[in-house]
């Protein structure tokens, strides 16, 4: 499928570690302000694609380009303060475990922005609060805060630069049902609290069930290559066997 | 079948070696890295300071119990020696030079390298399984310049300080040792000791004890960054920090003494 000024637009893109090819001369396009999902088995690839969406990887081959920039193009520290232009919801959070909940959000703004520090706090617990985690726990450890929580608060802590790209990794990988359905909300609460300043949001998962129901379009990724491409409705009646494969597990 | 085994032993030893000098390589890049790190903004001195009350004023205890009883067994080993040849005055200037030069920097070295080189291993380690550490670049943030950076010049701060205090209580040690229980003479004691240490023997030490805590703080962090496979692997990470730290401090305490001999 081909976007208008897509958020992100891969061509030819090939990842080799030694003999092995991780990414097969792979080229799509994900358009902006929408719910992409990255559907595949573990081992399709799904994360080396992030790594090379997020400039953390390099390609052997082929291109990927970010909100119109080219990374091969950004010298490391351009490339280092490109990536605030993402936000990311790591698979377990990763909070940073020596910081409180309101620290692990102010963190980013600490770091890239002006704002004093009582501004600082209190868009973080402004933030906070967006995503339903409560003042009684905005000075607890990621240690004291439960499964569901620490995924609130990493996405507050993606959220805190204001990010034209938002990634999850894997959002409902380990989560209970009722969680996981706390989660599939948030992320459509949140895509559509910043869709009027056009945030993208890519989800890498093999939730089937989640995606098909929270996505905007899905593509599915086999052995390095995406394979099914489509807006949600018409991947969900695919005839690609793989896919029907993955849908009816 | 006699060939076939010499190849596969010749084998396994050019492996090893590649992947020895592969390792080395790393360490060198790794190094290289503080170098080019250290001169970049931000400068993160709430980070220094906190890794330098770590590794500072957090082993102080430890290093002052260890050198104060470092002290006091050398006067008394020393004096035994010495009595039997009749120059027992000079176990001051004795156990004070070999502090000095050796048993502060190194056994600070060892000290640092088992609390703090581990700590550093441990933490950066849990940090990479985590994927806090993921966190920090994809937020743009050189995970090496936050984590790394901060830890080694820190390190390299505080073991000469922490070399310094366990030399002056390994003296006081001695000294009460000396004059208390073994009734040496407390001016003879003191005017031997100023007589013959100098101001190069500290020197020395201060310099080797720099060194250390470089070296140290490079092995701790280079393990923790390279931590694999979960929990198993932030201890064997850990465990290889403390082992090949104080293994560093022990071959390169030769190499610096040979050198700085010819040089102070």
């Amino acid at each position: 499928m081909n976007f208008d000024n897509p958020a992100i637009e891969i061509e030819n893109l090939t990842k080799e570690f030694g003999k092995h090819t991780v990414l097969n001369n792979l080229s799509f396009s994900i358009p902006r302000n929408k719910i992409t999902t990255i559907l595949g088995f573990s081992g399709a690839g799904k994360s080396t694609l992030l790594k090379h969406i997020l400039g953390l990887h390099q390609p052997t081959s082929g291109t990927v380009s970010v909100l119109g920039n080219n990374l091969k193009d950004l010298d490391p520290m351009k490339l280092r303060e490109f990536r605030q232009n993402f936000g990311m919801l790591f698979q377990y959070a990763a909070l940073f475990d020596s910081m409180t909940a309101v620290e692990n959000v102010a963190f980013p703004m600490r770091e890239f922005t002006t704002f004093s520090n009582e501004e600082i706090i209190k868009k973080a617990e402004d933030l906070l609060l967006s995503v339903g985690i409560k003042e009684v726990s905005f000075a607890r450890l990621p240690s004291e805060l439960s499964g569901g929580m620490r995924k609130r608060v990493g996405l507050a802590r993606g959220l805190a630069l204001n990010p034209h790209i938002m990634l999850y990794d894997e959002p409902t990988t380990g989560l209970d049902p009722i969680t996981t359905q706390m989660v599939n909300d948030l992320i459509v609460d949140t895509a559509a609290k910043n869709s009027d300043r056009g945030m993208t949001s890519i989800i890498i998962s093999h939730d089937v069930k989640a995606t098909l129901r929270i996505s905007d379009f899905v593509a599915f990724l086999d052995r390095g290559n995406i394979v099914e491409y489509l807006p949600v409705e018409e991947f969900k009646k695919s005839s690609n066997p793989l896919v029907q494969e993955f849908i009816n597990l | 079948m006699v060939i076939a085994q010499f190849k596969t032993f010749i084998e396994a030893i050019g492996s090893a070696t590649i992947l020895n000098v592969q390792g080395l390589g790393s360490i060198c890049r790794f190094i290289l890295k503080f170098f080019y790190w250290i001169l970049k903004p931000p400068f993160r001195f709430k980070l220094l300071a906190e890794q330098f009350y770590f590794i500072g004023n957090k082993s102080l205890f430890i290093i002052t119990l260890a050198g104060s009883f470092t002290g006091m067994v050398m006067a008394y080993q020393t004096y035994f020696g010495f009595k039997l040849i009749n120059v027992d005055s000079l176990v001051g200037s004795v156990v004070a030079i070999s502090l000095a030069k050796e048993l502060a920097p190194v056994l600070s070295g060892l000290i640092v390298a088992g609390r703090a080189g581990a700590a550093m291993a441990a933490q950066i380690g849990t940090m990479k399984v985590t994927e806090q550490v993921d966190a920090l670049e994809v937020m743009g943030i050189d995970s090496y310049q936050y984590l790394a950076v901060p830890r080694i010049l820190a390190a390299t701060l505080a073991l000469p300080m922490l070399s310094i205090v366990f030399l002056f209580v390994g003296n006081v040690g001695s000294f009460i040792v000396g004059t208390v229980a073994l009734l040496i003479d407390e001016t003879m004691y003191l005017s031997k000791l100023g007589e013959f240490m100098f101001v190069g023997d500290i020197v020395q030490g201060i310099i080797k004890a720099t060194v250390f805590g470089f070296l140290i703080a490079v092995i701790g962090t280079y393990f923790g960054f390279n931590v694999t496979k979960g929990a198993e692997g932030v201890g064997k990470g850990t465990n290889l920090a403390v082992v090949w730290g104080m293994i560093s401090v022990l071959v390169l305490d030769y190499f610096l003494t040979s050198f700085l001999i010819q040089v102070l």
